[in-house]
């Protein structure tokens, strides 16, 4: 994992076998330490959650403003593409390939002939639902087997720590090479098992920090006292206190798993037509670049504006969740 | 401290033994490689079931596995397809990787911490905003897309640069590949330096230096910047294993035989010796690296102390 | 690594040397510097490069480098010539008696002689030594013997092959094959030197041949250096001081190093620089015909594409694709339509027939519809062509195949590409009957022959038959053409069953495909040979 910075290790993760040593992990702890109960400790005046303190921070940062504003426009074309595009991504005529601008057709066609403006409109579809289904995936498997090492201990933390370190140790996009390359289904999912198959480790390590620090508080062991069960302990009173750090780390993530597409793509594992994706047209345009650089420069200005929305996003969000900078 | 590195040294034994069997299947899953032997024709059934034989290939995955880390513990990381031991490959492709990997982690120490320094003691100011948005681009362009434009605006266009890396991979010529390799760590090497200093820069020990009178110079440099690299260093430190990992995208975009080449000329092959082989020895560079972080944290940071 | 670095100081001091013989030799004027080396592009060779062994053009560059054997194929014309043969002489067409010429020596000083041939093609057959072009020399006796289809073998050495003195031996055949010594210019029928057995691991490592370049140091995966051989026997001398083949994983690499001057020659020009290439290039690019065919082939182990009426579905098919635009618009007329099943190399005389195919090969998008309408529709209502995605520029073209289908049969869903992401994996699912619908089939040819482009393709379960198709009438047809010792009514039955192959549909013939190549200032006399490979020892380095 080399040189992709989408990769969701290197974007996020705690490389240190144990340590944490990364920007993620390390912002993530940054999280962790304010003993944030659901009481809203020590403040005066009405009682206010971290949750509510951070969202009237949000709604004050032009920045969450501006990258949530894409992120709608994006989500809204992606399950609508036909409001702003009319014609079809899969409509090709060889006769105009590499063409430029022309009326009707803005951003000119690609090599096969294809119109470029329709295809990044309907990529964004492809593009997104990759990202935010692995992002689900991702912090579902992540969360619940870093909470489960965290809250349990002992053995149970010992073998899924390392089990963390395993799948750790994998480069990424080898794994996305071997596995997906014997692939032949062209649908989304193969790709997004992959990804949650091998990002989830970062995830779990912070959810199972996460999980350690809160079980500490007075609150939880008061909750223990009285007999609440395990399955109650984690799911009403630690996992909403634990669960900041992972959104956050969750967030940026989305962004790097819609780039770490478009790198499978041009290394010829990712996506497959008929899907419709920004890394299938990057790849596919990347080699003529010298003749048609508008092929090229439209689907990775969609994607890095998205990505770019993504990560600005989860910036927002940490900077509103951590009173330290505050 | 000598136990702590015991008990992590022991740690590294089912890791390593996880991670070469989860790559040994998922090598194996890819399935029959023989077939891509022959060019275009059906391999005579014969031969094919000698070449299966000669690589192994007939027997079932968990002794396949069982002989591979048997051979491994006596050096023998066996032979590739085309007749070469994959000891002779890595001979050539890890020191080629190995530079590359230097010139990354230059880049990133010098340029990364620099502008990290620069943002965050002017944190708010027209140069860190410039310098955050500038980061957050290089994080959302794919690599391959930076990597391709500056190959064809430097080594075509302009003629700045060898727009490939020779064999001999010296490391005038991976300058330009190391800085694409090097450019998304350095985005958040910058980013984790200018929070580190933002945030150090309140703290009680930096007003106390700068109550005493210390010159700004030296508060920065002695007190506010030995402080907030910590981090930042332990996280260079992993990212070493990173950038080892195969810079599969930057190595093929500039023709650079390392690593990287090695591994995706392998998966295309599907030469399970050559990939798990290069894997396994990443792994174990990856397991080592983070074992030296993590020291290194303790050494940096006296408040940390392993038992 | 210490030994590397070793190698790399040695190879570093022979260059010296070298460049200080040119320096030289350069005093004496004239612009072609004959001690001047080329480097070229180079893919790494899949197996070790033994010439049994050695199925791919990267390695039979290598190849044709390093040794001459009986045969030689014309350069321009394709035909097979003696070169180490004296005489080749049969009276059945079955039983060949060869005379190899005197004088002719390895770079390492052992003589060439009939056994030099006969315990090389006995290396190459045997089963035990694995070699992947081993049936190769199944037409010869014994070789059942020595590699049977399954079980051990029960000989070592082909009892149809007899060493008759230093410089003649005899070939039997088990079935009369009049062309056989046309095929003999085959990279696989190369003399070995008595080294290649005595120290095989020596010999691949820096391998020892006959021909006008020695192997002066191996970087497997990365780099071979070829010296010219000074005391090179043939006529064809090297006119150059030597070449460099430099391994690149991405042709577009290659091409981008040639341009910027770090690279003499690129033997092929990727597609999306086509457009670019007369801009860049000027005069020094070169397109010529090669003998490689493109097709689609289909399943006929799948009931689907192989009950009655099929045909015409896949005629249908063959008439949706627009060959003139896509050869145009995508491949910049480095491909030319086909229109019959072998390739323009061979000539008239060989065999070619321009228009063989008729029809069945105008691009008519009425007539398409017509024609999968009557033969009952696509199966499924939809097709996927498969290929392989890792070489080549397949995706594009068959991206292109699949618009213009869909195009023509007013269907955006009618036809889809379908990558698969390795070659190995494209290549076991053919050989595990996986395919359910067409496929990429690029068929180069081993020689100049039209048995070449129909027998192994289309002949029941021959080696490179991929869709198991299957024609009584066709395989008698090649029978007989084998067996008939008149070269001119041979090719005359070759192409009735060509008319077999044609009337089925049995592929879908797409393009002929041509050899590209753009070089830098330096060189001059640069040629492709009719299988693409650039004929090397002809380049002048200035």
């Amino acid at each position: 994992m080399p040189d992709q910075h989408y990769e969701p290790e290197r974007a996020l993760a705690g490389a240190g076998l144990g340590g944490t040593t990364e920007l993620g992990v390390d912002e993530a702890e940054v999280l962790q330490r304010p003993p944030a109960g659901p009481d809203g400790t020590g403040e005066q005046g009405p009682p206010r959650s971290l949750w509510s303190d951070a969202w009237r921070d949000l709604r004050r940062n032009p920045v969450f403003i501006v990258s949530a504003l894409i992120i709608c426009f994006l989500i809204v074309i992606s399950l609508w593409p036909s409001l702003i595009a009319s014609g079809s991504p899969l409509k090709c005529d060889l006769s105009k390939a590499q063409e430029g601008s022309q009326p009707g057709h803005p951003f000119g066609f690609n090599g096969q002939g294809c119109d470029v403006y329709t295809r990044t409109v309907y990529g964004a579809r492809t593009s997104v639902a990759v990202g935010v289904l692995a992002t689900l995936g991702v912090a579902v498997l992540g969360s619940v087997l870093g909470a489960l090492a965290g809250f349990f201990g002992g053995v149970w933390d010992s073998v899924l720590s390392r089990v963390t370190d395993v799948f750790f140790a994998i480069p990424v996009v080898l794994g996305g090479l071997v596995l997906l390359s014997v692939i032949t289904s062209n649908t989304v999912w193969p790709v997004i098992g992959f990804i949650v198959l091998l990002g989830w480790p970062p995830i779990s390590r912070i959810a199972r920090g996460a999980v350690i620090t809160v079980k500490q508080n007075d609150y939880v062991q008061a909750a223990r006292a009285l007999g609440a069960s395990n399955t109650r302990l984690l799911l009403r009173h630690i996992a909403p206190n634990a669960i900041a750090p992972v959104i956050v780390v969750a967030t940026i993530a989305l962004g790097t798993y819609i780039a770490l597409e478009a790198t499978l793509s041009y290394l010829g594992v990712g996506l497959k037509p008929p899907s419709v994706s920004w890394g299938i047209d990057i790849s596919a345009a990347s080699p003529y670049v010298r003749n048609a650089p508008h092929a090229l420069l439209w689907p990775s200005g969609a994607l890095a504006v998205t990505v770019l929305a993504f990560i600005m996003l989860g910036d927002a969000v940490r900077d509103a969740l951590d009173p330290k900078l505050r | 401290m000598g136990r702590y590195v015991v008990r992590r040294l022991l740690q590294m034994i089912p890791v390593f033994i996880g991670a070469t069997l989860l790559i040994f299947l998922m090598v194996h899953v890819m399935g029959d490689p023989v077939a891509g032997l022959c060019g275009e024709r059906r391999c005579d059934p014969a031969t094919a079931a000698r070449l299966r034989q000669e690589f192994g290939l007939d027997q079932p995955v968990w002794q396949q596995y069982l002989t591979y880390m048997g051979n491994i513990v006596t050096g023998d990381f066996g032979t590739a397809f085309n007749g070469q031991e994959v000891t002779e490959l890595m001979s050539t492709a890890f020191p080629v990787t190995i530079r590359l990997t230097l010139v990354a982690i230059c880049f990133e120490i010098v340029i990364g911490i620099t502008l990290g320094v620069l943002t965050g003691l002017r944190r708010g100011r027209p140069v860190d905003t410039s310098v955050l948005l500038v980061t957050l681009v290089v994080i959302s362009v794919p690599t391959f897309v930076t990597g391709l434009l500056l190959q064809l605006l430097l080594g075509v266009k302009w003629g700045l640069i060898r727009p490939s890396v020779s064999s001999a991979a010296p490391f005038g010529e991976l300058l330009v590949p190391g800085l694409v390799l090097a450019s998304v760590s350095l985005a958040y090497v910058t980013r984790l330096t200018r929070t580190s200093i933002a945030e150090n820069r309140r703290s009680d020990y930096v007003r106390t230096a700068v109550a005493k009178g210390l010159p700004r110079r030296r508060v920065v440099v002695r007190h506010l910047l030995r402080n907030s690299l910590i981090p930042v260093v332990t996280f260079i430190g992993a990212d070493i294993g990173f950038l080892m990992g195969g810079a599969i995208v930057t190595e093929r975009i500039f023709n650079i035989h390392g690593v990287g080449y090695q591994l995706f000329q392998g998966i295309l092959r599907q030469n399970t010796q050559t990939v798990v082989g290069f894997v396994t020895v990443l792994v174990l560079v990856f397991l080592l690296c983070n074992l030296v972080v993590d020291l290194l944290y303790a050494v940096l940071d006296p408040r940390i102390r392993y038992a | 690594m210490r030994g590397g670095t070793h190698a790399r100081w040695v190879v570093g001091a022979v260059a010296v040397a070298l460049a200080a013989t040119a320096c030289g030799s350069e005093s004496s004027g004239g612009s072609a510097d004959a001690g001047a080396v080329l480097s070229a592009s180079w893919g790494d060779p899949q197996n070790p490069l033994e010439p049994a062994n050695t199925n791919e053009v990267q390695g039979g560059k290598v190849l044709d480098m390093i040794f001459r054997g009986l045969k030689r194929y014309d350069p321009e014309t394709g035909a097979a010539e003696n070169m180490l043969a004296e005489s080749i002489e049969t009276s059945d067409s079955q039983n060949f008696t060869i005379k190899i010429k005197d004088g002719w020596t390895f770079s390492n000083g052992e003589k060439v002689t009939a056994r030099s041939f006969v315990d090389a093609w006995n290396y190459g057959a045997s089963l035990k030594n694995n070699q992947r072009n081993a049936y190769f020399f199944g037409y010869i006796e014994g070789y059942d013997k020595v590699h049977p289809d399954s079980g051990e073998q029960t000989a070592d050495k082909l009892s149809g092959l007899k060493v008759v003195d230093e410089l003649t031996f005899t070939v039997k055949l088990t079935q009369k094959f009049s062309t056989f010594p046309d095929t003999l210019g085959y990279n696989a029928y190369a003399p070995l030197p008595r080294a290649f057995f005595e120290d095989h691991d020596a010999w691949v490592a820096k391998p020892v041949g006959n021909g006008p370049y020695l192997v002066d140091s191996y970087t497997k995966g990365s780099q071979i250096s070829l010296r010219r051989w000074e005391e090179y026997p043939g006529d064809d001398k090297a006119q150059n001081g030597g070449v460099d083949l430099k391994v690149y994983t991405d042709n577009n690499t290659a091409y981008t190093d040639l341009l910027a001057g770090n690279l003499d020659l690129v033997d092929d020009v990727p597609a999306a620089q086509l457009k670019n290439v007369k801009k860049d290039l000027g005069d020094r690019y070169l397109n010529t015909p090669a003998g490689i065919l493109q097709t689609l082939a289909f399943p006929y182990y799948d009931k689907a594409w192989n009950k009655p009426g099929m045909e015409k579905v896949r005629t249908g098919l063959s008439r949706a694709i627009d060959r003139k635009q896509i050869t145009e618009t995508i491949f910049h007329k480095t491909r030319t339509p086909a229109t019959d099943w072998t390739s323009p190399v061979l000539g008239k005389d060989g065999g070619f027939r321009d228009g063989l195919c008729g029809d069945a090969c105008e691009y008519d998008p009425e007539a398409a519809k017509k024609l999968i309408k009557e033969g009952g529709g696509l199966p499924g209502g939809r097709v996927t062509i498969t290929f392989n995605a890792d070489t080549g520029s397949h995706k594009d073209w068959v991206e292109a195949v699949c618009n213009s289908i869909n195009n023509a049969l007013d269907n955006e869903r009618a036809c889809t590409a379908g990558p698969v992401g390795t070659f190995a994996d494209f290549r076991s699912r053919i050989t595990q009957r996986k395919m359910s619908g067409p496929f990429r089939a690029g068929w180069q040819m081993d020689y100049p022959l039209i048995q070449n482009f129909l027998q192994p393709l289309y002949y029941t379960n021959a080696s490179s038959n991929d869709g198991k198709w299957s024609n009584e009438k066709f395989d008698d047809l090649v029978d007989r053409a084998n067996r008939e010792s008149d070269p001119a009514k041979a090719v005359e039955l070759f192409q009735q069953a060509e008319e077999v192959v044609r009337d089925n549909m049995a592929a879908i013939p797409l393009w002929y495909q041509n050899g590209s190549a753009g070089w830098s200032e330096r060189l001059s006399g640069v040629k492709l040979n009719p299988f693409s490979v650039p004929v090397y020892h002809e380049i002048k380095v200035s």
